[in-house]
């Protein structure tokens, strides 16, 4: 069997567990969703590390994406969950533009560091202006129609947990293609070679803006997403230890493909999730002990563990 | 706005800066000579200053003064012993590594530590002041405010400055740290052990972060989270400055102190905001930070 198809058949296997497993344990399909928006949220990031730029404010475009739909709810009025999922990441992607002009001049630690700084201005408007943003309480998110209808809220986990998974299977889909593309292919080269790729008459800072301004989108998607299941949107979403999370399973995953971001958003929220059940208050402990475990011995990530004993299986007659 | 408003935005400012200046010039020394992004370090913060209130609790009873020599004592451990450890089995290890990880590892570091710490100390307020009111407080034009925030505080910060600049420039470990920083290969071939000034740097610029938490503990309330504040703050302080910028940092930080304590008289909310609006718009027209040399890019 070859090893394309196996990882294939993996793949495959991934998704019938998130689609199947929620049914047979209800208690998972919120669960579930998490995970599968916030792996949308770290394609974005595994977009940029591909450019060798590591963001730490990613959060922001998560941020907005949640308070687009918070916002609506406050000021607008009821809302479909389809509007939202078109309105957050456009919102997000506006934003991307905007602060992308600026951030794709500078490289490396300067590049983390104005996100960083973009990142820390937001969070402290939507802390500070509490007449409109409710401060640190964050904004009540209610429970959105879809298509215009409502649901119960036992049905609506996993309308949403359905909608999550068909949004990722196409985004996962159109970000390899993009990853695979020549597009994709020079946001690479940026981190082999800028200069190499400048002389080819490429504008480097036109393609990583481009990889930016999708990797906001994708930001937003995951916003709405977290903000409609967990029906709040504070402003952690838009801190700086949340953008690290992103970075983090992202890393725990692996950067070399789609699949990483999602393998590493199931083991980090899993192990989360059980961690702040079974051990009260030491799940930051289990995460930071298992990131340390994971560059140590296997910086590629856990899909790298996957693609190393591949190589080693080819290496031997 | 009446003078003595000025005044005591003048006074806050300038205790303000002491302690950021502190934290900044250890992440900026650390940066300039491992070239490491320490997130954790705003840990190293908050843990001198835990440490020092509980060294400062349990000496207070047989003598109050010597709560001033338990802030040192609590800063060099914190530094000795937890940035020992931090550079030795996690940092070390990772050298070779892509940047990214490296700065993950700090992440990783603060995740553990910032849990450790609650686990620690708890989450309920601690308060350790007795060394803010042993010393007297003095009135400058009619305001009165303590002389531990504003005397010792930037007494301690200058201290640390013109001590730092001499140990750099003129003694030998100073000038073999700054050899090391220059080109580290030929450092190595001369026979410079690049891997224990890489640990004593380390040690020395945890030592400043556990030292300005140690400091801050008297004059405020420790609560979890104290950390994560000041890492970006102390960031933002570095990168405006030029990162690896000793001097630089010591005019950032008073900058940005001072910024930030006329803006909290005059509009509050906009307090947090200040530092991160400076660095934006220092990094957008100076991306080197004000006082950064350019460096040039390596093909």
């Amino acid at each position: 069997m070859s090893g394309r198809l196996v990882s294939r058949l993996i793949i495959a296997a991934a998704i019938v567990v998130a689609a199947v497993l929620p049914i047979i344990l209800p208690s998972w399909a919120t669960l579930t969703t998490l995970i599968l928006a916030k792996g949308i949220v770290v394609l974005g990031i595994i977009i940029l590390l591909q450019a060798g730029q590591v963001s730490f404010g990613h959060a922001m475009f998560f941020g907005v994406g949640a308070y687009t739909i918070a916002f609506w709810g406050r000021y607008v009025g009821p809302g479909d969950l389809l509007l939202f999922l078109l309105l957050g990441p456009l919102i997000a992607m506006a934003f991307g533009l905007l602060i992308g002009l600026f951030v794709v001049r500078y490289r490396e630690i300067f590049f983390g560091m104005l996100n960083l700084a973009f990142s820390m201005v937001m969070w402290s408007l939507l802390e500070k202006l509490y007449a409109f943003t409710n401060g640190a309480d964050g904004i009540r998110v209610a429970r959105p129609t879809l298509a215009g209808i409502a649901f119960t809220p036992e049905a609506f986990q996993y309308v949403l947990l359905y909608l999550t998974l068909g949004l990722v299977l196409v985004v996962s889909y159109g970000v390899q293609r993009y990853l695979d593309s020549p597009l994709g292919h020079m946001l690479r080269a940026i981190k082999g070679n800028e200069t190499r790729l400048e002389y080819l008459g490429v504008s480097a800072r036109k393609i990583l803006l481009i990889g930016y301004v999708i990797s906001a989108f994708l930001g937003g998607l995951g916003g709405v997403l977290v903000a409609t299941a967990q029906q709040i949107a504070t402003p952690e979403f838009a801190y700086w230890t949340k953008s690290g999370e992103f970075v983090f399973i992202a890393i725990l995953g692996g950067i070399a493909n789609a699949a990483g971001a999602f393998a590493g958003a199931a083991v980090f929220e899993t192990v989360r999730f059980f961690a702040s059940a079974q051990l009260a208050n030491a799940w930051q402990l289990i995460l930071g002990v298992v990131l340390i475990v994971i560059i140590m011995f296997a910086p590629n990530g856990l899909i790298g563990l996957r693609n190393r004993r591949k190589a080693q299986a080819e290496v031997r007659p | 706005m009446d003078s003595t408003i000025v005044i005591l935005a003048i006074c806050d400012g300038i205790s303000y800066a002491a302690l950021v200046f502190l934290v900044s010039v250890g992440l900026s020394l650390i940066f300039g000579v491992l070239r490491i992004v320490n997130v954790a370090h705003g840990s190293l913060y908050a843990y001198g200053a835990y440490m020092a209130a509980t060294l400062s609790l349990l000496v207070a009873p047989i003598s109050p003064w010597l709560t001033f020599p338990a802030l040192l004592v609590a800063s060099v451990l914190v530094g000795a012993i937890v940035g020992g450890l931090m550079e030795r089995f996690l940092l070390r290890p990772v050298y070779h590594l892509e940047e990214v990880l490296q700065l993950l590892i700090t992440f990783a570091v603060f995740m553990i530590m910032d849990n450790l710490q609650r686990m620690i100390w708890g989450v309920q307020p601690i308060f350790a002041a007795e060394p803010v009111k042993l010393l007297p407080n003095i009135s400058i034009l009619g305001v009165n405010y303590t002389s531990y925030q504003v005397l010792l505080l930037p007494l301690v910060a200058v201290i640390t400055l013109f001590g730092l600049r001499y140990f750099l420039r003129y003694t030998l470990a100073g000038s073999i740290i700054m050899a090391v920083t220059e080109d580290r290969e030929a450092a190595t071939a001369i026979g410079i052990d690049a891997r224990r000034v890489f640990l004593i740097t380390f040690i020395i610029g945890a030592s400043l972060a556990a030292l300005g938490g140690a400091l801050a503990s008297p004059t405020t309330s420790l609560v979890p989270g104290m950390g994560t504040d000041m890492i970006v703050l102390s960031f933002a302080v570095a990168a405006t400055a030029g990162l690896g910028q000793i001097e630089g940092a010591a005019v950032t930080a008073l900058m940005i102190g001072l910024a930030r304590a006329f803006i909290i008289y005059i509009q509050p909310e906009l307090e947090v905001l200040v530092p991160y609006l400076i660095m934006m718009l220092v990094l957008l027209i100076r991306p080197m930070g004000l006082f950064g040399v350019n460096r040039v890019r390596k093909i």
